[in-house]
């Protein structure tokens, strides 16, 4: 009976998940010939060429920067919103509603939207910034701004979702606490430093593991859709490059070990998060 | 509120309006270029107020009528098919994860811990991670182009899984001894007792799979190849193909329009169970 309740799962996470994971870790240590014959042990072979390879290298930096970019700003940004919503006595509800729609976004569909704006020939941001402050955007030629494009689309479809998160955890402090503080005589920008954000040190740490683990992993729809990688390759993240790679290059071999190498990095960053996320950092 | 501070009233409500209107913006423009011909948007600076094209640019889009450089396949098939798949995998996800979770709490069998763990591990197994191999069992079992192929592969979810399992470990055990009792089997415990409690959890995780199923770009890129099965998300993408002055950018803006749509309805509606998806999800 139970077997018979757990089968389906057990079918799909075998079939869909455990074997393909397995096959990637089999061709990672695997070379196949130019026209896909043969296939022969290749030990660490591609892992070696993997790493000595400027390309995968770079593409490393970028998921980096892009990544902490993409935790930083979204927290930031989210965390201020929060604060200032908690101050908020009317519209509340208008306000939350407003901020939560970009979670329901595609991150296809995001990416076209901030293309649209940031457009150099067309887009209205564009327009602007070169009308008002002589500023000439082209994330077509700059990898800059490509990269501060799509930073800046992941940030906004990650806004409502730190936003909430904050929210949440703001009202669970205590507002003894807050009021004791205020008739101590601390002003607000004092009691949100001394008390509500020390206060909220675990939100915080589990959203800049989320966040992180967003940008590594979710982006890869908005980076599609804006650049495409470009320009030259300057944006091309770890995922991005183990689907032009695998897909559109046909290296199985080297795909595969890059799929071994971010299945490492998942495991290390649920790992943070299931085990500091709880423990470590709580009050 | 602690005190009453108008000037930081004032600041409070400036910070929301000002954050709520940049994360609108996008939302806004893309629905102000869809209510304008091409030729409007294309000279810079396209209007900043609708215009009066809205209904034949929507008809347009939806018949596939556009004349763009890029795909101009109907968007009213994909989105039957987002809506079908969408709703496939929240319901799937749901119906698998209540019967994993029940076997997983209710009963004592061999092998119930490396179960645990096996569906456990698939939140380390991210479709991001496996796209070459996933994509090679998928063309073997021929489920391209499929719905079954579009949907079946992200049923498995451990995130509803232990969701369900983290609610009935707070059920009462009185309650199954009393089902017992009036002589319930473990079905009949199941159908009547458990999924009625289960209520909220359920609305709760539909929200946030139905926006996961309907978000969902990697894996339909993947599993669809012929333009009759793409969903909306992955049509837009293809739609943009053309480049600045060749796309029909209101055509593609009414698209990415019609594409949120859904999704918004189901958070702002949902909104209270769209919350506590997202908390409870996460824990």
């Amino acid at each position: 009976m139970p077997w018979a309740l757990l089968a389906p799962q057990v079918a799909i996470v075998s079939v869909f998940f455990f074997w393909p994971a397995a096959q990637a870790i089999l061709q990672s240590l695997q070379v196949e010939d130019s026209f896909g014959l043969s296939r022969q042990w290749a030990g660490l072979e591609n892992f070696k060429t993997l790493f000595s390879d400027a390309a995968y290298l770079e593409s490393f930096k970028t998921t980096a920067i892009f990544s902490v970019l993409v935790a930083v700003l979204g927290i930031a940004v989210s965390l201020m919103l929060a604060v200032f919503a908690d101050r908020v006595v009317r519209g509340v509800l208008f306000y939350r509603t407003l901020l939560i729609v970009p979670y329901a976004v595609a991150p296809a569909v995001a990416g076209v939207l901030w293309l649209f704006m940031f457009s150099p020939s067309i887009g209205v941001v564009a327009y602007g910034l070169s009308k008002f402050f002589g500023f000439e955007w082209n994330h077509l030629l700059n990898s800059n701004h490509a990269m501060t494009l799509i930073v800046a689309a992941a940030v906004w479809k990650q806004i409502s979702y730190n936003f909430l998160f904050f929210v949440a955890g703001l009202q669970s402090i205590p507002k003894s606490l807050v009021e004791a503080a205020a008739i101590d005589g601390a002003r607000p920008w004092r009691r949100f430093w001394s008390i509500q954000f020390p206060l909220l040190t675990p939100t915080t740490f589990f959203l800049l593991v989320i966040n992180m683990v967003y940008a590594f992993f979710d982006t890869f729809a908005i980076i599609d859709a804006t650049t495409s990688g470009g320009p030259g390759r300057d944006t091309v993240i770890l995922v991005f490059k183990v689907y032009i790679d695998g897909i559109k290059g046909g290296d199985i071999g080297g795909s595969a070990a890059q799929s071994v190498v971010l299945m490492l990095i998942v495991v290390a960053l649920t790992v943070l998060q299931f085990r500091y996320v709880e423990k470590k950092v709580s009050y | 509120m602690v005190e009453r501070r108008a000037t930081l009233g004032i600041l409070a409500h400036a910070v929301m309006i000002l954050g709520v209107v940049i994360v609108a913006f996008p939302i806004y423009l893309a629905f102000v270029a869809s209510t304008h011909t091409s030729q409007e948007i294309v000279q810079a600076p396209m209007p900043l107020l609708p215009g009066g094209h809205f209904w034949e640019n929507y008809v347009a889009a939806l018949t596939g009528h556009g004349g763009g450089a890029g795909s101009n396949a109907p968007v009213g098939r994909m989105m039957w098919i987002s809506l079908v798949t969408a709703l496939t995998i929240a319901i799937g996800k749901i119906a698998v994860s209540l019967l994993s979770a029940f076997a997983l709490v209710y009963f004592r069998f061999p092998m119930r811990g490396v179960f645990f763990w096996a569906i456990f591990v698939t939140l380390m197994l991210p479709v991001e991670v496996r796209i070459l191999p996933t994509y090679k069992v998928i063309s073997d079992l021929s489920m391209l182009n499929s719905y079954a192929g579009l949907t079946i592969p992200l049923i498995a979810s451990a995130t509803a899984t232990f969701l369900f399992r983290q609610f009935f470990l707070t059920v009462p055990e009185e309650l199954v001894e009393a089902a017992r009792m009036d002589g319930a089997g473990p079905m009949r415990f199941f159908k009547d007792i458990l999924v009625p409690l289960s209520k909220t959890s359920i609305a709760a995780l539909f929200v946030i799979q139905f926006i996961y199923g309907w978000n969902q770009y990697l894996w339909p890129l993947l599993a669809a190849t012929s333009e009759d099965m793409y969903p909306v998300v992955v049509g837009i993408k293809r739609m943009i193909a053309g480049g600045d002055s060749g796309n029909e950018w209101n055509i593609v803006m009414a698209t990415a329009i019609m594409a949120m749509i859904p999704p918004a309805i189901v958070v702002i509606f949902m909104q209270r169970w769209f919350v506590k998806g997202l908390v409870d999800t996460e824990k």
